[in-house]
């Protein structure tokens, strides 16, 4: 072990530390702040493995967006009982831990192992590295884009972001289907018929300061995110991340009580959902039917084709990830 | 040691705390947490091996790009979930019949009062 690997050390304690909080921590509220602070830590890690668009990705979607879902549906849970366990089963989880993987990295650590993660220099005496980075590097300028995720994300394996905002608009159905009832966990029901449901009491009123915040960061988060996307096609960022940050400054604002719910019944709401995968779908028909095949962009249109499918595909990221958020509030029921 | 080995068994470390949560916890917050816990770990295990070439693989980072975006979407489905599961388990235990009735009556005050 060199000392180079000192901040890594650092790093990876932080990031223990905080998974080991964020599902042991006594009470449920420091829990869910932990694993926010887990996603930041992660998102250092991404940043140190040198993978840029992850870092970005992971401090919006992993840290942000999920930790205010879990923060959310948290403060509406009924109070859990006792989730602290007996002491042995802390022993034996770390004993089974330490010593699975210690092993793994002797395993590792062996010619057999070594071979699969041999560090670049020395990677010509192995056949175990993969020439997929290659074959990028090499089809990259035919792909109407200059940066490498984006064009694999949106060019080369094109299927799959399809099909990621497939999945997107199902998480959003299945939760619109699966609607919350305002009295989902009212406990004291002996009080209920005399007294109305009580309205929520409006975050404004209550959080004088998110109010104030919210205001100045969110034409911060509109401008970082915009710049993100136009930036996506020759440097890190795309439009998963600026779509992360739009659906941030929208969840901000919903949450402080600056706009008004974004309601299901609106047909710009559902358009604005759709736009992004069918206008994938129907470029991916048409290059099918007129063009070379199935989402085989022709050449000279790819650098428009990737640009239009981000910008729509940007908008519907947004605004799905910001309803899947917010969707216990009543945006979603009506 | 090198860097990849180091990060591939933090990946390990991550998946197996997650496992561990997953299958002790009783909150299912908690264990949702967990599952979020083992998907950190499994990309971290990808963004490691995607370092075994210079410049780093971007057919692994998009799709750990492509998997943030399914771990959340599957997060908050689990979420919506967790809440139904709850409020139909809190409608079932009523003691008695009337108090089931007030649930659903409620439920529907709930409702109208929001429209």
């Amino acid at each position: 072990m060199t000392s180079s690997l000192l901040p890594d050390l650092v790093l990876s304690a932080l990031l223990l530390v905080m998974a080991w909080g964020a599902m042991y921590a006594p009470a449920r509220a420091s829990a869910m702040s932990l694993f926010i602070a887990f996603g930041v830590v992660m998102a250092l890690i991404w940043a140190r493995l040198g993978a840029p668009d992850l870092a970005l990705a992971e401090a919006a979607i992993g840290a942000g967006l999920t930790g205010t879902l879990l923060i959310q549906a948290a403060s509406r849970a009924p109070s859990q009982q006792q989730t602290t366990l007996p002491m042995t089963s802390f022993v034996v989880a770390l004993v089974f831990v330490a010593a699975a993987s210690l092993w793994f990295l002797a395993y590792l650590m062996s010619a057999e192992g070594y071979s699969l993660i041999v560090e670049p220099d020395l990677a010509s005496d192995y056949r175990m590295v993969p020439d997929l980075p290659q074959r990028v590097a090499e089809t990259l300028p035919d792909s109407g884009v200059s940066y490498s995720v984006t064009a694999v994300l949106l060019n080369f394996r094109s299927w799959d972001t399809l099909l990621e905002l497939m999945v997107l608009l199902l998480a959003l159905i299945g939760v619109r289907q699966l609607a919350p009832t305002p009295t989902i966990y009212r406990t004291d029901r002996q009080a209920l018929p005399t007294t109305p449901p009580a309205a929520p009491p409006t975050s404004a009123d209550t959080w004088p300061l998110l109010r104030v915040w919210a205001k100045m960061l969110a034409p911060a988060l509109l401008i970082t995110g915009s710049y993100l996307l136009w930036r996506g096609a020759e440097a890190p960022g795309g439009a998963f991340q600026a779509g992360a940050l739009l659906a941030a400054a929208a969840v901000m604002l919903r949450l402080a009580g600056l706009i008004p719910p974004l309601r299901w019944s609106r047909l710009w709401l559902r358009l604005a959902i759709l736009a992004g995968g069918l206008s994938f779908f129907s470029v991916a028909v048409l290059t099918a039917v007129a063009g070379d095949g199935w989402l085989h962009y022709p050449q000279a249109l790819a650098k428009s084709l990737i640009l239009f499918i981000e910008i729509v595909a940007t908008l519907s990221i947004a605004v799905t990830l910001g309803l899947l958020v917010i969707g216990e509030r009543e945006d979603l029921r009506r | 040691m090198n860097l990849i080995a180091f990060y591939m068994t933090l990946s390990m470390v991550v998946f197996l705390l997650g496992l561990h949560g997953l299958l002790t916890l009783t909150d299912p917050l908690r264990r949702l947490i967990a599952v979020n816990l083992m998907s950190s770990g499994t990309f971290l295990a990808m963004v490691a091996l995607a370092r075994r070439t210079d410049p780093a693989d971007p057919v692994l980072h998009a799709l750990v790009v492509t998997g943030l975006v399914v771990a959340i979407s599957a997060t908050a489905f689990a979420l919506r979930l967790v809440t139904a599961s709850l409020q139909f388990f809190q409608t079932r235990s009523m003691p008695d019949a009337s108090g089931n009735n007030k649930a659903t009556n409620d439920h529907r005050t709930g409702d109208h009062k929001d429209s």
